[in-house]
C-alpha cells in the first residue's frame, strides 16, 4: 500500500499536472456514469449538468465521460486513466464509486473529485454531494395520497440504503397526513436501472390493486406498465423519477421529482477556475434548486394541486422540514417530538421505517 | 467445388497458426466495425492494442493487463480442463460469486484480527466455496444424469441473489452507516491482498494464474488423469472401456474450475474490487469460456488468450474515454473472435480440396 | 397478506411466458433436428433490439415482430453455417453466439435507450373477453400471444403427423441414416436452425414491444437459457414445452405478486426462486429419463458426410 502510495504520488507529480498551472489549457472535467445516458432518468440528469457546465463555460472548460462502468475495479480503472489523461476535476456520479474515487484520490492529490451520493471523504481532495430528493417525495406523498382510490399506494425501491428509505418514509408520511387510511406496498427491485424488473414489479403492485405508483429507479418501464393499464380501462398514476419523463403526462405520470444537478457542477467547475475549490459534504435540495418538481398536471385535482405547489413554496423558503415531528418509528416508540425536525445526520444514516409503514427493510 | 476432407489427425501447423489467423481475421473485421460506427479504425484499434502496451500511460495499462488477466486466465484454466472431457461448467460465474463470499465471510468473522494466516485461510475458504457451488451440478449429473450445462448456469442467477443478500445484509459492514457493501477487505492488512511488487498490478492471483497454468500443464501432459481428460474428451467410448471412471472425471473436472473460480472471486475481492458489493460479479465467468476456447483449451494458450482478452478490456476502456468508442463495441468484437477462432478451426481438423462437379460425394 | 387475484395471475403469467414459450419452441425443432444450439440468448437480444429498433421506426409492432423473426433467423445461420458447414463444436458455438449477440444488441442498442415503442393492443374478442374469469384471464391478450398457443399446435402436427417432421426426427435420431436414405442432412438441419432462431427473434420482439415495452441493455436476463431448459423439461414435444414455459412465467409472476402481497419471505429468495425450480423440475425429468432416452439420438453430434 506504502509502495503503491508513493510511486502513484510521483506519477500524479508527474503526469496529472494541472491544467491550471499554465493557465493555458482548458480545465479539464470528467464524468463516470452508472448507466447509459439514455437511461431517460439518473444517468441523463447528471449529463445534462455536464452539458449545462459546456454550455456555461463554453471553450474554458474540456468534458470527458464514460458511461455504463461497473462500480469495482473497472470504475477504479476509469477514474485513474481520466486522471491520467489531465483531468482536473472529476465527478463520480454513483454510490459505488465510492472505494474507487477515494484509491485514486489518493494516487492524484492534484486532481479534484466529486462523488454523488457517497460518505467517504478520506483524503482533502475528494467531496461528496447529493440532494435532499425526501423534499421531493413529500409533494409526491401528498399528491399520492389524495389521488388514490384503492388507498394502496406502491413504492418500487431500489437498494435499501438510507436515500431510500427516506424517500419511503417522506412519501408514507405525506400521503398519510390527507388519507389516514393509505396503506404503502414497498417492492425491492435491487436495480437502479432495468426496465424489465421495474416493469414486472410495476404490474404485479397494480394487479394488486395499487393505483398510484412511486418509482425510486430510473426506467419509464413502470410508467408504460401504467399506461397499458390505464388503456385497458385501469385508473393508475406515476410520478416522473430523477428526470420528468414528460411523454407520460398527462397521466399515468401527474408530477415528476427532477434531480437538477447544474447549479453544483457549475458552482464547483467555477471553484476549481478559480482555486477556491474545497472539500466539502454537500446536500442541496428545493433551496438550490436541486430537487425540482416537474409540472403537475390537470389529471390532478386543483386544490391538491396548490396545495402541493404550496408545499413547494415553503419547503423551499425553509418554512418547511418534511420530517417535522411527531413522529414515530415503525415500531411505536417516539422518534420526533412534536415540532421537532430531523437532524441531517439521523436523515444521512437512516435505517428505520417509521409508523405505519408495513413489512421490513432487507437486512 | 469446395469440399472438406478430414485429415488423418488434426493438423499441429493448423492449431498454432489458426488463433493468430483468427485474430487477424478479427481485427480486419473489427476495424471495418469501428468505422461502420464512425470511428476512425486505424486510431480505435491503436487505442486499443497498442496505446496499453506502448502509449504515453503504458506504466499503468500493463499492470492493469495484469488486475484483469488473472481472473480469466485461473477460471479459464480450469474450464479447460472440464471442456476437454466434454464436462460443461459454463456457470463459473457463480462460483466466482460463491468463492468470493465464503472467503469474505470466513476472514470477516476474525475481524479485526491482526494475523498473517488469515488470507491463506480466506483463499482455502474462497475455493471451498467455489467447490461446493460446483458440486451441485457435478453431483446432480453424476447421480441423476442432469443437464450440468443449464444447472451450473441457473446457479449463476443463484449465486447473484446470494451476492445481493450478502451485500445488504449478511456481510454489511456495520460501521458503513446503512449503506450497502461489506467492510473492505483490500485496507485490512490481514485479509488484502496487496500487489507484490509494486506498480505492477501482480497481487496474489496473478502468482496463482501462473502457478495454475502450469500445473494444469503437467497434469495434462505427465499425469494419469490428463490423460483420461484428453482420452475422454477424444473418444468417450474407448475411455469407458480403458476405464475411465466418468463419473469421478466429472466430479474433478467441476472442482477444479470450481475451485479456481472460487479462488479467483477472493483474490479479486480482497484486493481489484476491495469489497463484496451489489455489483461485484463483473462477468469474468462467462468471459473466461472464451478465453478458454481462445487458448485451444491449452493451459500456455490460455495465458496468452487470457491476455490478450485482458488487452481488449482494457484498451477498449481506454478507446471508450479517448475516443468514444462505445464500450459495447468491445464486447462485439470479442464475440467475433470467438467466431473466427471457430471458424478458421476447421482447418485443424480438416482439408480443403477443390473437386470437380459431378464426382460422386 | 391480501389475496391474490387468480385471474390477474393467469393473465400476467401468459404475457410473462410468452418470450420463454416461442424460443423454447424453436430450440426444440432445432434440437429435434439433431442440433444443439446453446445461442438462444444471444439470438433473443438480438430480436428485442432489431424489433423494437423496427416497430419504433415503422411506429408499427408488427414491422418490429418482422425485423426481429429476420435478424433472429440471420444469427442463427451464422451458427448453422459454422456448425454445418464447417463442422465447429456446436456447444462452443452456440455460446459464442450468445456473447456475440449480447454484444451486437448493447451496440445496435445505443441511442434507443428508454424510448416509447408503438406498443401492441390487445385483441378484440368480443363477448369471450365478457366472460367471467375466463374473460380476463385468457381472453384479453394481443395476437402474438395466441400465434404461440396456435405454433405448439402447428408443430406439434408438424413433428408428429407430417411427413416433413418425420423426415426432421430422423435426421436428429440418426443422421447417417437419414443420409444414406438420400436426405439433405445438412439443409434440413439449416432449415431448423434458421427456424429456431426466428422464434428466438420474434420471442425477444415480445419482450421489447409489449412486455416490457422498451429497449434495454442484457433485457432478456436469461430468457434463453431458460427456453433451453424448457425444452429439456418439455422432453422435446410441443405441449410439455408449453407446460414448462407457462410453469416457469407463473412462478416468476408469483413471486412477485407475492412480494406485492407483502409475504413476509427474503426478496432474493423469492427472485431466485424461478431457478430454483427450474433446477428441482430439470433433477426430476432427468430421474425419469434414466429408465428410457427421450432426447433426440444424435443431438449435439457433428455430421460430416464423408466422401
Amino acid at each position: 500500500m506504502t509502495s503503491k502510495t508513493i510511486l502513484s504520488t510521483v506519477l500524479a507529480l508527474g503526469l496529472a499536472g494541472s491544467a491550471l498551472a499554465d493557465g493555458h489549457e482548458p480545465v479539464k472535467v470528467g464524468f463516470v456514469y452508472v448507466g447509459p445516458i439514455g437511461d431517460g432518468g439518473w444517468t441523463y440528469q447528471h449529463d445534462q449538468g455536464r452539458l449545462a457546465v459546456e454550455e456555461e463555460f463554453g471553450d474554458a472548460v474540456e468534458t470527458v465521460y464514460q458511461e455504463l462502468v461497473p462500480e469495482g475495479a473497472d470504475a477504479e480503472r476509469v477514474i485513474t486513466q481520466m486522471a491520467l489523461q489531465g483531468a482536473d476535476l472529476i465527478f463520480t456520479t454513483s454510490f459505488g464509486y465510492g472505494p474507487a474515487t477515494n484509491a485514486v484520490a489518493a494516487r492524484f492529490p492534484d486532481v479534484k473529485f466529486e462523488h454523488a451520493t457517497g460518505f467517504m471523504r478520506e483524503h482533502p481532495n475528494v467531496s461528496t454531494y447529493d440532494a435532499r430528493f425526501y423534499e421531493g417525495r413529500a409533494v409526491t406523498g401528498h399528491i399520492a395520497g389524495n389521488l388514490t382510490e384503492t388507498n394502496k399506494i406502491g413504492y418500487i425501491a431500489s437498494f435499501p440504503i438510507p436515500e431510500v428509505i427516506q424517500g419511503i418514509n417522506s412519501s408514507f408520511l405525506h400521503a398519510q397526513k390527507v388519507n389516514p387510511d393509505v396503506e404503502m406496498v414497498v417492492t425491492w427491485v435491487y436495480t437502479w436501472f432495468d426496465p424489465s424488473k421495474e416493469a414486472d414489479a410495476a404490474r404485479a403492485m397494480i394487479d394488486q390493486g395499487v393505483d398510484v405508483i412511486l418509482q425510486h429507479t430510473d426506467s419509464t418501464a413502470p410508467q408504460s406498465a401504467a399506461e397499458e393499464a390505464n388503456a385497458n380501462g385501469g385508473r393508475v398514476f406515476t410520478f416522473g423519477q430523477a428526470s420528468d419523463m414528460a411523454e407520460f403526462k398527462p397521466t399515468p405520470r401527474v408530477a415528476s421529482i427532477i434531480d437538477e444537478w447544474s447549479p453544483y457542477y457549475i458552482e464547483r467547475v467555477q471553484a476549481v477556475i478559480d482555486g477556491t475549490w474545497e472539500q466539502t459534504a454537500h446536500w442541496g435540495g428545493m433551496p438550490e434548486g436541486e430537487v425540482v418538481i416537474g409540472e403537475i398536471t390537470d389529471a390532478v385535482p386543483a386544490e391538491v394541486k396548490a396545495e402541493a405547489e404550496d408545499m413547494v413554496a415553503r419547503i423551499t423558503e425553509g418554512e418547511y422540514h418534511p420530517f417535522t415531528g411527531p413522529i414515530n418509528r415503525q415500531d411505536g416508540t417516539p422518534w420526533l417530538a412534536e415540532g421537532e425536525v430531523a437532524d441531517d445526520a439521523t436523515l444521512a444514516t437512516m435505517d428505520f421505517y417509521v409508523e405505519g409503514v408495513t413489512g421490513q427493510i432487507p437486512n | 467445388m469446395i469440399v472438406l476432407e478430414r485429415r488423418p489427425a488434426p493438423s499441429t501447423a493448423w492449431q498454432g497458426l489458426s488463433p493468430v489467423l483468427a485474430v487477424a481475421l478479427t481485427l480486419v473485421a473489427g476495424g471495418l466495425m469501428f468505422a461502420a460506427l464512425g470511428n476512425d479504425p486505424f486510431a480505435a484499434l491503436r487505442a486499443i492494442f497498442w496505446d496499453p502496451l506502448f502509449g504515453e500511460f503504458a506504466f499503468f495499462f500493463r499492470g492493469q493487463l495484469l488486475i484483469k488477466a488473472a481472473p480469466l486466465i485461473l477460471i479459464a484454466v480450469g474450464l479447460a480442463l472440464g471442456f476437454r472431457a466434454g464436462v460443461w461448467n459454463i456457470g463459473a460465474e457463480g462460483q466466482y460469486i460463491v468463492g468470493a463470499l465464503a472467503g469474505a465471510a470466513a476472514g470477516l468473522a476474525f475481524y479485526p484480527a491482526d494475523s498473517r494466516l488469515i488470507l491463506p485461510m480466506m483463499i482455502a475458504a474462497g475455493a471451498a466455496g467455489g467447490i461446493a457451488w460446483a458440486m451441485i451440478p457435478a453431483l446432480l449429473r453424476v447421480r441423476f444424469g442432469t443437464n450440468e450445462i443449464l444447472v451450473s448456469l441457473m446457479l449463476v442467477y443463484v449465486a447473484e441473489n446470494l451476492l445481493a443478500s450478502a451485500a445488504v445484509g449478511w456481510l454489511r459492514n456495520p460501521d458503513a452507516v446503512g449503506f450497502p457493501g461489506s467492510r473492505d477487505l483490500s485496507r485490512w492488512g490481514s485479509s488484502a491482498n496487496p500487489e507484490l511488487i509494486a506498480g505492477t498490478g501482480a497481487h496474489w492471483g496473478v502468482a496463482a494464474a501462473l502457478f495454475a497454468v502450469v500445473a494444469a500443464h503437467v497434469l495434462l501432459t505427465r499425469h494419469i488423469t490428463g490423460f483420461h481428460i484428453r482420452l475422454t474428451g477424444a473418444a468417450p467410448r474407448a475411455a469407458a472401456f480403458a476405464g475411465v471412471n466418468g463419473g469421478r472425471l466429472i466430479v474433478f473436472c467441476f472442482a477444479v474450475s470450481g475451485g479456481l473460480a472460487g479462488m479467483a472471486g477472493l483474490f479479486e475481492v480482497t484486493g481489484p474490487a476491495g469489497q463484496i458489493s451489489i455489483d461485484f460479479a463483473s462477468g469474468y465467468g462467462f468471459t473466461a469460456i472464451i478465453v478458454a476456447f481462445l487458448g485451444r483449451l491449452h493451459p500456455i494458450g490460455i495465458l496468452l488468450a487470457g491476455l490478450l482478452m485482458a488487452l481488449t478490456y482494457v484498451g477498449g476502456d481506454n478507446a471508450a474515454t479517448s475516443l468514444g468508442l462505445p464500450v459495447a463495441a468491445i464486447s462485439a468484437f470479442q464475440g467475433m473472435l470467438l467466431f473466427f477462432l471457430l471458424a478458421v478451426d476447421v482447418l485443424t481438423h480438416f482439408r480443403l480440396r477443390w473437386r470437380p462437379r459431378g464426382v460422386a460425394a | 397478506m391480501n389475496g391474490i387475484d387468480p385471474a390477474l395471475l393467469i393473465a400476467a403469467l401468459m404475457v410473462a411466458s410468452t418470450p420463454i414459450l416461442l424460443a423454447a419452441l424453436g430450440e426444440m425443432v432445432v434440437e429435434r433436428a439433431g442440433v444443439l444450439n446453446l445461442g438462444v440468448e444471444g439470438m433473443m437480444i438480438v430480436g428485442a433490439v432489431s424489433g423494437f429498433i423496427a416497430a419504433y421506426g415503422a411506429g408499427n409492432a408488427w414491422a418490429g415482430f418482422g425485423a426481429a423473426i429476420l435478424a433472429g433467423a440471420a444469427l442463427a445461420l451464422i451458427f448453422g453455417v459454422l456448425t454445418q458447414g464447417l463442422v465447429s463444436n456446436q456447444v462452443a458455438t452456440g455460446l459464442a453466439l450468445t456473447l456475440f449477440g449480447l454484444g451486437l444488441a448493447s451496440l445496435l442498442g445505443q441511442g434507443w435507450v428508454g424510448l416509447k415503442g408503438p406498443g401492441l393492443g390487445r385483441m378484440d374478442l368480443g363477448p369471450l373477453a365478457d366472460l367471467p374469469f375466463l374473460g380476463r384471464a385468457v381472453f384479453r391478450h394481443d395476437l402474438v400471444v395466441y400465434l404461440s398457443l396456435g405454433l405448439v399446435i402447428v408443430l406439434n402436427l408438424f413433428l408428429f403427423r407430417s411427413r416433413a417432421g418425420l423426415v426432421l426426427r430422423s435426421v436428429g435420431e440418426n443422421a447417417a441414416s437419414a443420409h444414406a436414405l438420400g436426405y439433405p442432412v445438412r439443409a434440413i438441419r439449416l432449415a431448423a436452425i434458421g427456424f429456431g432462431g426466428a422464434c428466438a427473434g420474434l420471442g425477444g420482439a415480445y419482450l421489447s414491444i409489449v412486455r416490457v415495452p422498451q429497449w434495454s441493455d442484457g433485457m432478456t436476463a436469461g430468457a434463453g437459457w431458460i427456453a433451453l431448459a424448457i425444452v429439456v423439461f418439455g422432453a422435446w414435444r410441443p405441449g410439455r414445452v408449453l407446460v414448462g414455459a407457462y410453469l416457469f412465467g407463473g412462478i416468476s409472476v408469483l413471486q412477485l405478486n407475492l412480494q406485492a402481497a407483502g409475504a413476509e419471505l427474503p426478496i432474493e429468495l423469492l427472485s431466485a426462486s424461478p431457478y430454483l425450480v427450474t433446477i428441482l423440475v430439470l433433477v426430476l425429468i432427468s430421474r425419469r429419463r434414466h429408465r428410457g432416452g427421450e432426447a433426440p439420438a444424435d443431438l449435439g453430434r457433428p455430421f460430416h458426410a464423408s466422401a
